[in-house]
């Protein structure tokens, strides 16, 4: 690094103004998994509540105001941000960039995301309480019958709307225009391919949530009726948008978690992925369809029979691209040298448990069949089993994977293991059970039960306590390596790791490939 | 109970199930192993075709991944393999799992056409969702409707665990939908407030409910019986105090059921026609308040969600506002518009009971007359 080069600021200003891929990655890290901690105590509420039958903690309105603060934290504040914060990590080391592309809109993007959450959460403090919908906010509960506190909760919305779309206007912007020379496309990693993927997605879907929301708004205080069939509007009109942005949205979080495993598996087994080339084409497949497939989550609203079958074809068909992303995992697992450091666990856990609910995935996409799984515990089953062990075990695992590099040190190997079985039994023993519950009827969103269910849930809710307090520990590892970790020597740190930012110092200095790196030394992808 | 212990025994989860607790779709079949409906056991059997196929590719995914990590660990000092692509191990991957998909399309298409198929019902109903209790509604060919309100019949006291909690917690009703046995209803399905979502998982019928559109479902219940389900759609905080009871008897005695409430109806116009004596309203109001008032309200009238009634200034005040209130409801708030949902002399009697019961002691006397009056304005 040249002389002429300063470092970062100094104190709070450092953070405020920075406009560094790095600082802000941190950034967008640490405030996911404060996000991640929040929405954690909510669904420690709705566990509490449902360790039992009957109404013991909570009231159920309140019930409802934690179901839906959970869902959208844990959406929109926990898992987004943390894979936005991983790609301004490491889309410009791993392409051969200095910065991301757009650096000021970098820092916007992430300075308008606490505000927002503020604002979402203060609604806990209104009269009224907080929106108590949903994550899906379903009109009209969400307009005629919301509480007035929705009001801001569609300006937050409207808020993390502008931050996804910067951000990902950002992420093409660089992998576009600022890949190092012979850099090109089918040789850039997975990870960057996928995300690359992603942002399309959520430029293209976030405005129609901003556009739902908006409707909403009018709704409520300007007279319209998009969404009241009494003034000539439709409540399924809401569905079919929120779904029309939803679905992608399931996507959107699982693709960039594809691209961490499409990383790491290869690393831990000593091998190359098996196929580079049908994994990209499998990630635009999935990326395809996800647009139009998304009225899967409404087969009971009444939809024509032509329609069922439409979305019904569709959604069977992921199945297809998903099925390939899998086989090549386990192919490049494959006669392998493997170990299994922690991001390797976590990765074997993604790998386990997404497939698990890719199968319950497949059952619910039969129209016939999910008119009996629709909107009970079988379909929070399902969606835990992708979004937290995939998404959030996939984040985990890329923690652990590139932390050393990070920072110039390393966790604790021994501590990580015991938080990947404490995490990964914790899950099992919280979502297992509900598809039994959801398949013997247990609706979800609901506060109270019969009591065929009590013994499952009380498990669940059990789980949910362990699930919960592993990641504390998981906090702990992480600052500690931070404060006092080891100090990694190796550039590479895993000896099987590939890429082009396993070739900068541990830690990364603060500025990197200012002079493009010569990408013919680099083994192809 | 068979399927439950099949798939228990597959050892998705090494766990004792206890015999109560159910781990699987209903099969559509009763204990006494009568077919419910055809319907629900179809739907069943194709929930089984598609689990055990995926069971047969994950025992296919998970053996060879939990081989490999087995075998092809670095501690045993074996040399990483770097084969990586090939055609034809590429294209097998994404042709075959296409066919398999094809497989389950078939009958997967076939359940759903029968779903879809309403057609020569031989009676309708029209159900309509709340917040939070459903309505009934029988469709006569001559115009001679027969409604009523479906409300949780579990007490407060059950709920908020100050007394054992009975078999059916939560999904019991204080008036049950009967339907006649073998026979094709058909569910005009709807809502008032927000959507709800009706089902009845033994019956396998499951229909959003959506104010302002009717959707269709229907049934044939095979087997005599009481079957239960819940609201499934999320309509506000006590979506899951909403319970749907459904009795299927046979054609006898759902002709009998039928008589009586026509003659109750029958009977409440009769008796909105005339005076009736004070002790005789304030039983029925009673009866009225605790269907449809005490969740709010409390037993002794001390209020809770809503307000007391006890020493309530409307209640003890002039009669037109406690009117109004019963009747038109107070907008965006949890007190409904009972006026079309309680007969004129139910209004009357819970009105009398109201101004004279938990010490509010007014003396007022409010007949079906008054109620009718009020509303003509
Ligand atoms: C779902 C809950 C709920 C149910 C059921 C309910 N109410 Fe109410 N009720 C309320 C609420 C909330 C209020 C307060 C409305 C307001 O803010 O003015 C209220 C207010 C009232 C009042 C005015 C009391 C006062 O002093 O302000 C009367 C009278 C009343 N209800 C009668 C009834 C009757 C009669 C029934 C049964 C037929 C009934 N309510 C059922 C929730 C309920
Ligand atoms: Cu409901």
């Amino acid at each position: 690094m040249g002389d002429h080069h300063h470092g970062p600021a100094k104190g709070l200003s450092r953070w405020l103004y920075t406009t560094n891929h790095k600082d802000i990655g941190t950034m967008y890290l640490w405030f996911s998994f404060a996000m991640f901690l929040l929405g954690g105590a909510f669904a420690m509420v709705i566990r509490a509540e449902l360790f039992q039958p009957g109404m013991q903690l909570v009231e159920p309105g309140f019930f409802n105001q934690m179901t839906t603060l959970h869902g959208l934290v844990m959406v929109f504040g926990a898992i987004m941000p943390s894979f936005v914060g991983l790609a301004n990590w490491l889309i410009p080391m791993m392409i051969g960039a200095p910065d991301m592309a757009l650096p000021r809109m970098n820092n916007w993007s992430f300075w308008i995301l606490p505000p927002a959450f503020l604002m979402l959460a203060s609604t806990l403090l209104m009269e009224g309480g907080a929106p108590a919908f949903g994550w899906t906010f379903y009109a009209p509960l969400s307009t005629t019958y919301a509480p007035p506190s929705v009001t801001f909760f569609i300006f937050a919305i409207h808020i993390l709307g502008v931050s996804s779309i910067m951000g990902s206007i950002n992420i093409i912007a660089t992998v576009m225009n600022m890949r190092a020379p012979g850099m090109t496309y089918m040789k850039m990693p997975l990870f960057v391919w996928t995300w690359l993927i992603t942002a399309f997605l959520l430029v293209a879907v976030m405005p129609v949530l901003a556009g739902a929301v908006t409707m909403m708004l009018m709704d409520i205080h300007f007279g319209t009726s998009f969404f009241s069939a009494a003034g000539g509007g439709d409540p399924v009109l809401f569905q079919h948008i929120f779904w029309f942005f939803g679905h992608p949205e399931v996507y959107i979080i699982i693709l960039p978690a594809f691209g961490v495993i499409s990383q790491i598996i290869p690393a831990f087994s000593r091998k190359p992925l098996f196929g580079y080339a049908s994994m990209v084409y499998a990630t635009a497949g999935i990326a395809f369809l996800s647009f139009i497939v998304w009225a899967h989550h409404m087969y009971t609203v009444g939809m024509p029979v032509a329609g069922e079958l439409f979305f019904m074809y569709a959604t069977m068909l992921i199945a297809v691209p998903t099925g390939v992303k899998v086989f090549n995992w386990v192919t490049t697992m494959w006669r392998g040298a493997m170990t299994f450091e922690t991001p390797m666990l976590f990765s074997i856990g993604f790998l386990v448990l997404f497939t698990i609910g890719g199968f319950t995935g497949l059952m619910l996409s039969i129209a016939p069949a999910d008119f009996q799984y629709h909107d009970t515990y079988f379909v929070v089953a399902h969606f835990h089993y992708v979004m937290v062990a995939g998404a959030v075990f996939s984040m985990t695992a890329a923690v652990y994977f590139w932390l050393p590099k990070w920072t110039g040190r390393m966790y604790n190997e021994t501590m990580g293991k015991v938080h990947f079985w404490v995490s990964f039994i914790g899950f099992n023993v919280t979502f297992f059970p509900q598809h039994f519950v959801g398949l013997a009827g247990m609706p979800r969103r609901i506060p109270d039960y019969a009591l065929q269910f009590a013994d499952f849930n009380m498990m669940s809710s059990i789980g949910a306590f362990i699930y919960g307090m592993s990641q504390l520990l998981f906090l702990y590892n992480v600052i500690a390596a931070i404060v006092s970790g080891e100090k990694v020597s190796d550039e590479k740190v895993w000896d099987g790791a590939e890429g082009l930012e396993w070739t900068l110092p541990s830690p990364a200095p603060y500025h990197t490939f200012e002079t493009p790196p010569k990408l013919e030394e680099q083994p192809a992808y | 109970m068979l399927n439950a212990r099949a798939l228990a025994a597959t050892a998705l989860l090494p766990l004792a199930v206890n015999a109560q607790n159910q781990i699987n779709m209903s099969t559509g079949i009763s204990e006494a192993g009568a077919v419910i409906t055809d319907l629900g056991a179809e739907i069943y059997g194709l929930h089984m075709l598609i689990f055990w196929i995926c069971v047969a590719i994950g025992i296919g995914v998970f053996g060879v991944m939990l081989y490999s990590i087995y075998a092809h660990r670095k501690s045993k000092g074996v040399e990483p393999s770097q084969f990586h692509e090939h055609t034809g191990v590429e294209i097998a991957w994404t042709v075959v799992p296409f066919f398999i998909l094809v497989l389950m399309a078939v009958p997967a298409t076939s359940t759903l056409l029968e779903v879809y198929d309403n057609d020569d019902a031989e009676m309708s109903i029209l159900v309509t969702g709340y917040q939070w209790k459903w309505k009934y509604e029988y469709l006569d060919a001559d115009g001679e409707n027969i409604a009523f309100f479906s409300n949780l019949a579990t007490s407060q006291e059950q709920i908020y665990n100050t007394d054992t909690k009975g078999e059916n917690y939560l999904l019991e009703v204080d008036e049950p939908l009967v339907i006649p046995v073998d026979t094709k209803v058909r569910f005009l399905i709807t809502a008032n407030d927000v959507i709800h979502s009706w089902w009845v998982p033994e019956i396998a019928v499951k229909r959003d409910a959506i104010p302002g559109f009717i959707n269709e479902a229907w049934t044939r219940v095979l087997a005599e019986g009481v079957y239960r389900g819940q609201c499934t759609e999320l309509c506000g905080a006590y979506h899951g105090f909403m319970p749907v009871e459904v009795h299927v008897v046979g054609q006898g005695e759902f002709n009998d059921w039928m008589a009586a409430k026509r003659g109750a109806a029958a009977t409440d116009a009769a008796l909105a026609a005339t005076e009736l004596p004070v002790d005789e309203l304030m039983a029925r109001g009673e009866d009225v308040y605790n269907a449809s008032c005490l969740a709010c309200h409390g037993a002794n009238g001390e209020g809770g969600l809503g307000n007391a009634i006890a020493g309530s200034t409307i209640a003890m005040g002039g009669l037109d506002p406690h009117l109004n209130v019963i009747v038109n409801g107070v907008a965006g708030t949890a007190m409904q518009a009972f006026g079309a949902q309680l007969s004129d002399i139910d209004v009357a009697a819970v009105t009398t009971f109201q101004r004279n019961a938990f010490g509010n002691n007014t003396g007022d006397v409010v007949q079906a007359s008054d109620v009718v009056s009020y509303k003509e304005g």
